[in-house]
């Protein structure tokens, strides 16, 4: 009795000193949320590939884009909510209905050889990327433009032939160019290309090729020197040996895979040493059917195959859980994603009525559905190398054949499958994914008028009301009114199963301890990269 | 007077087959389904019809494949191997020349690597052939070529670099502070770092030359010269290295200069799990991307490698076996 007296009086006392303790741990944290973030230390990122060319509107990989991203500014950016704010640009005036765009830039802002920023470098930019010489993907935007002028050093108007609500997420960082380095050369041929000058909070230091890139902090920068004052990216193309120099403290950075990020990194070590983050990736993945076929041209064959498999049991079993359901183009946290659409959960015995309403039957009792004599089989077509959409396509593969449908699986090497598959159409279904960018326009992959060769709705879709909704969208400003449009789009999308939207997979970076103010927002973590830093005692690099 | 007329007509016969070479690859190389393009402009929801015909008149894919070829040819008699099409637009030249002496100086360490572990290995297997010694090392190189050098790679990596963080994981050279480094320092923190590269390319390549010297040395050691020389009580090191090992070696020299070439290639899979930027990277990535002017680049410098390796095999033999010489001043 007593005993049992004293051992709860202690385990009240060691309750409370826990409090104690964790209300002063919480002290400490609120002490160092306040205190002014240090300056030094030098953040060590990992990357598959190398870069290819660091003037942005050249270059079309990832890893040139998260590059130039540092060094170079756009008129406008995104938020961490994803909203459209200035950057370069303090503000701006639409008018005439969307017709007509002025910016007005900020003033003060230098290139990073001193030279100051003015209106007449946008317009440079401008009139470079719609120029036929410049090898660039992204003049498209830029070609619906009628006239663009530089009235004054400060302000920068230019017209469109039509309004075109994607215009103004467009002037970012791709269409800003010094000038006065580039005037009257061959830009393919510029030192920019491997010796970037630009204005952002980056600045450029050495490129050695396949091997690492560096950037030291610009003090000048206008919106604040970034604290961090290194930022290298190491080029390392085994995720393996990536993950290896992850633990011998050889990198600060780098994406995880599921099972490394589920598994692998679940030790005390890592605990101890890194934070990891998760947030829904800007892609998803879909299994595409091609509707010429005559199998995929019956809309309740496709919903057939939407019930048939269970999309959570892909996600467990490709993405060890780290996913989400896709219901439609678009990722569930976009302010344009629509929550109501009809779905499709796993569901053979709905699946197999739609398909014997369609006629499939097994009428020969081999296991296999037919019509007409000719069995429901064929094969889906995916990239080689992708190991998550090789196990997507076994899973279902083993879901569709419990339905009675056989799907026989071919990887192919990716120019090949492009060109020789994809192009000339001769597919029957293919699993591949999208990349999603920040504006809902989706209008070069679902509009009947981009089904010709080497454009991108190469599974030819058509459907009239989608077709006007896509236009209207286009030329709609009103965020509200965008939203009911592409809304409509989503539901028309979920009914026709053009596609069987899969999973929106997770981005899974870890990121050593010692950074400070990552906050994960729907736009990831990137965005406040200039804000994170090392207190004084943890800084691990010393940059003289 | 006779020998440089011989060279002559050999280095003369070498052109046609240089031209024969590429000609076939360069044809070859189109056929392969697939544009430069492709990994910029497939799948860019950005990229429209003009601008794919405005690239492809860029890089001169909307000529004949025969005047595609003429003009390439034109270039190299200028030595002019033209520029990459991948999107940063570089000479050729360069963009090889800058991976090459990496490259190099691993392909040579590894080569000399493989040299003093598998020549006295060879000889010791042939001294005491079928004895415990030799089969033990068969099984162990034959264990060695038959690894794959990615797996050897990552357990190297896993131990010396983690568990007990002796060796750097991959890389050339430390991330920080390399530049202030003294030139001593400089080859150390080097030589760290290429301890396991080294050591990984070489152990597949022990299993052949072992065997080869040893087959080789075998056969020596029968001939009638060796049980002269030990008949003459000559020391048995003596007989082993001095008078059977060099006869033995002189068809591992041929071997040694098949190899020439590929010194400067690279092994991709190696190359990447090091993450060191070789040859062998960049001829993958140019492959995937159709980049054609940096294959043909590559290309050429290979042949004219090999060939000058077949020319200078020649001279060899002919410079050496009297019976050759002989033979070529007859037919004259």
């Amino acid at each position: 009795m007593r005993r049992g007296r004293i051992s709860s009086f202690f385990h009240i006392l060691f309750v409370l000193a826990y409090f104690i303790y964790l209300s002063t741990t919480c002290l400490a944290e609120d002490v160092s949320g306040q205190e002014r973030p240090a300056y030094g230390d030098a953040i060590v990122v990992g990357s598959i590939g190398d870069a290819s060319n660091l003037i942005p509107m050249l270059a079309t990989d990832a890893t040139s884009h998260e590059i130039a991203g540092l060094i170079y500014n756009g008129l406008v950016k995104y938020d961490k909510y994803l909203n459209l704010v200035g950057d370069l640009a303090k503000s701006w005036e639409i008018k005439r209905g969307g017709k007509e765009i002025i910016f007005h830039l900020r003033k003060g802002v230098r290139w990073q050889d001193g030279v100051p920023f003015t209106s007449k470098d946008v317009l440079f930019g401008f009139k470079t990327i719609i120029d036929p010489k410049t090898p660039t993907a992204y003049a498209g935007d830029f070609l619906e433009v009628e006239k663009a002028e530089a009235p004054d050093p400060y302000t920068f108007r230019v017209i469109y032939k039509e309004p075109f609500a994607p215009a103004l997420s467009s002037w970012g960082d791709i269409v800003v160019l010094p000038e006065h380095l580039l005037k009257g050369k061959d830009i393919t041929k510029s030192s920019l290309v491997r010796h970037p000058v630009g204005l952002g909070p980056y600045k450029f230091r050495l490129w050695k090729t396949q091997e690492r890139i560096e950037l030291d902090a610009n003090p000048d920068y206008f919106d604040g020197r970034p604290y961090l004052d290194r930022y290298i990216m190491r080029i390392i193309p085994d995720p393996a040996t990536m993950f290896m120099e992850l633990k011998a403290g050889g990198l600060d950075w780098m994406g995880l895979s599921p099972v490394q990020y589920k598994r692998q990194t679940n030790t005390p070590f890592f605990r101890k040493n890194f934070r990891k983050y998760r947030y829904l990736s800007f892609s998803y993945t879909y299994l595409g059917y091609n509707l010429r076929h005559p199998f995929f041209k019956d809309k309740r064959v496709r919903q057939a195959i939407s019930y048939a498999m269970d999309k959570k049991e892909i996600i467990r079993g490709v993405l060890l859980g780290l996913g989400v359901v896709a219901t439609g183009p678009y990722k569930p946290d976009a302010w344009f994603y629509n929550p109501n659409v009809r779905r499709y959960p796993y569901d053979p015995k709905m699946a197999r009525r739609l398909l014997a309403e369609a006629g499939w039957k097994d009428s020969d009792g081999d296991g296999i559905l037919d019509k007409d004599g000719i069995a429901f089989s064929f094969t889906v077509l995916t990239n080689q190398g992708n190991s998550l959409r090789d196990k997507t396509a076994q899973i279902i593969q083993y879901r569709l054949r419990q339905v009675g449908i056989e799907m026989k699986i071919r990887q192919l090497e990716w120019t090949a499958f492009i060109n020789d598959f994809i192009d000339k159409r001769r597919f029957e279904a293919v699993i591949l994914g999208w990349t999603l960018g920040q504006d809902p326009d989706i209008f070069d992959i679902w509009h009947s008028s981009k089904t010709g060769p080497k454009q991108l709705n190469f599974i030819g879709y058509k459907n009239k009301e989608v077709d006007r909704l896509l236009v209207l969208g286009r030329r709609t400003f009103d965020r509200e009114k965008r939203k009911k449009i592409y809304f409509r789009i989503q539901e028309i999308l979920a009914e026709d199963q053009p596609y069987t939207f899969l999973y929106v997979p997770m981005a899974l970076p870890i990121i050593h301890a010692r950074f400070h103010g990552i906050k994960p927002a729907p736009a990831g973590i990137s965005y406040n990269f200039i804000r994170w830093w090392v207190p004084k005692n943890e800084q691990k690099y010393i940059i003289p | 007077m006779g020998f440089i007329v011989f060279l002559l007509k050999r280095i003369l016969g070498l052109v046609p087959t240089f031209l024969g070479i590429t000609l076939i690859s360069f044809f070859v190389m189109h056929l392969a389904p697939g544009e430069p393009m492709s990994l910029q402009a497939d799948f860019n929801p950005k990229m429209t019809p003009e601008m794919r015909q405005r690239l492809r008149a860029q890089y001169g894919l909307d000529k004949p494949l025969y005047v595609q070829y003429a003009k390439w040819l034109k270039g190299l008699v200028q030595l002019d191997l033209g520029r990459s099409f991948s999107p940063d637009r570089r000479k050729v030249w360069d963009k090889i020349r800058e991976r090459l002496p990496v490259t190099i100086l691993i392909n040579v360490l590894s080569m000399l690597l493989i040299l003093a572990v598998s020549i006295p290995l060879g000889v010791r297997a042939a001294v005491w052939e079928n004895s415990l010694f030799d089969q033990v090392t068969t099984v162990l190189v034959f264990l060695a070529y038959a690894a794959p050098a990615f797996w050897v790679a990552l357990l190297l990596m896993l131990l010396f670099g983690i568990e007990w963080n002796l060796l750097p994981v991959s890389g050339l050279h430390s991330l920080m502070g390399y530049e202030q480094m003294s030139l001593f320092e400089k080859v150390l923190d080097w030589s760290k770092h290429l301890i396991l590269p080294v050591f990984v390319s070489a152990i597949g390549g022990l299993a052949g030359f072992s065997r080869y010297t040893r087959s080789s040395m075998l056969e020596v050691l029968r001939q009638d010269y060796i049980t002269t020389a030990r008949a003459k009580g000559l020391p048995e090191r003596v007989v082993i290295y001095r008078h059977a090992l060099r006869n033995a070696l002189l068809p591992l020299i041929t071997i040694m200069g098949l190899s020439i070439p590929g010194l400067i290639g690279g092994s991709v899979i190696f190359e990447s799990i090091f993450a060191i930027p070789g040859v062998g990277q960049l001829m993958w990535s140019a492959v995937m991307a159709r980049d054609y002017p940096v294959l043909m680049g590559n290309l050429v410098i290979v042949a004219i490698l090999t060939l000058l390796g077949n020319l200078l095999a020649d001279i060899g033999y002919a410079a050496v076996d009297p019976r050759i010489r002989t033979g070529l001043q007859e037919q004259e």
